[in-house]
């Protein structure tokens, strides 16, 4: 009995606060596994989000992309390959349908990943990406991990593929010679996950749409705090 | 023993043969195209960009049209030309399909999304496939 009149206090406290920061009411959640660590001076214990691990990367221009390049800005990343019969049409077609409504949003980028880097060299995401009518676009990069033939380049895509919940794995059984699911993952501008749609769903790109917007305005209301530092 | 054994192999032959009887290939054109060609050539046969080749509304169809069965059953990695649009990708094989499927499907890429032609028989996509380089 005593224990649950301890519980009183924080759930007022959980009540007020809850409705005097309007601003926080519709959010998106931050995915991923949560790691909560006790502060020194005996405080509050800190709440630390899961982020998108480093990553060094070229895109289709040669250019070298790591998580800095994406600082201050939301992107959504997708794992696709060129040659790739299956699904990856229909999702970089999907894909192009938020680009064509958001692509001029300076907030925003695209980061489309190869999970073939053996054939997806440089030459090759360019010509993707021509093909595609991203030819002149600067903020969608179609990246590989082994821009310089690295042994290793598959297995590093592969884990990041896992960091942003994408499967991806080679499979002779499937078109093309990959498995892989076409998950769309939104991440803010913190390299927090806060998003993952199913491109191969109308439903799930729609809802993607919708609460992009959400995002982005939430980004806006950190700006100011930015300038005054 | 013996009688128990014919009986099941019986049952076993309707089984299998039954739910053929009932199958209905009705818009089966329709199904394998959704199936098996919609997510690289789009719903409406629209195609990806300068990825990947339309459907609708394809001159190829027409200026092809002899080659059509060869190319859906070996699939192709050669450049081709389409509206006059140069197109390079991998399209892969349906090896699996019989000539009544791959006569269907063409029968529905070719009456479909605007397009018009004439409707194949499987007589005439069988010869077709034994001329397959």
């Amino acid at each position: 009995m005593l224990k649950r009149l301890f519980l009183l206090p924080a759930l007022a406290a959980a009540l007020v606060t809850a409705c005097t920061s309007p601003d926080t009411a519709v959010r998106l959640p931050i995915l991923g596994e949560r790691d909560v660590r006790p502060r020194a001076d005996g405080g509050p214990a800190d709440t630390v989000f899961a982020r998108v691990p480093a990553f060094r990367l070229t895109n289709q221009a040669g250019e070298v992309i790591t998580n800095q390049t994406f600082a201050g800005k939301a992107y959504i990343a997708d794992f696709f390959f060129a040659t790739c019969p299956g699904i990856c049409p229909k999702m970089q077609g999907e894909l192009l349908k938020v680009y064509a409504k958001y692509g001029k949003d300076p907030r925003l980028a695209f980061l489309s990943h190869t999970i073939d880097p053996a054939h997806d060299s440089i030459p090759v995401l360019r010509d993707y990406a021509d093909r595609l009518g991203m030819g002149a676009a600067r903020n969608w990069h179609f990246a590989t991990t082994g821009a310089k033939g690295e042994p290793a380049a598959k297995d590093s895509v592969f884990l990041l593929a896992r960091a942003y919940y994408t499967a991806a794995e080679p499979d002779k059984q499937a078109p093309g010679g990959f498995a892989h699911n076409g998950t769309f993952a939104l991440v803010d501008d913190q390299g927090h996950i806060r998003g993952l749609y199913d491109s191969l769903n109308p439903k799930e790109v729609e809802r993607l749409m919708a609460e992009l917007p959400i995002l982005l305005a939430e980004m806006d209301t950190r700006k100011p705090a930015v300038a005054r530092q | 023993m013996r009688l128990k054994f014919r009986f099941l192999l019986s049952c076993s032959v309707l089984a299998v043969s039954l739910p053929a009887c009932f199958s209905s290939n009705k818009n089966q054109g329709e199904r394998l195209y959704t199936q098996h060609c919609s997510s690289c050539h789009g719903d409406q046969g629209q195609g990806l960009a300068r990825l990947i080749p339309p459907l609708a509304g394809a001159d190829y169809l027409a200026l092809h049209r002899a080659e059509l069965p060869c190319l859906l059953r070996n699939g192709q990695n050669e450049p081709i030309v389409v509206n006059g649009i140069r197109y390079h990708n991998v399209m892969p094989g349906e090896k699996g399909m019989s000539p009544a499927q791959l006569t269907n499907l063409l029968n529905y890429i070719e009456n479909n999304w605007g397009n018009k032609s004439k409707p194949r028989t499987i007589r005439e996509v069988e010869e077709q496939l034994a001329a397959c380089k």
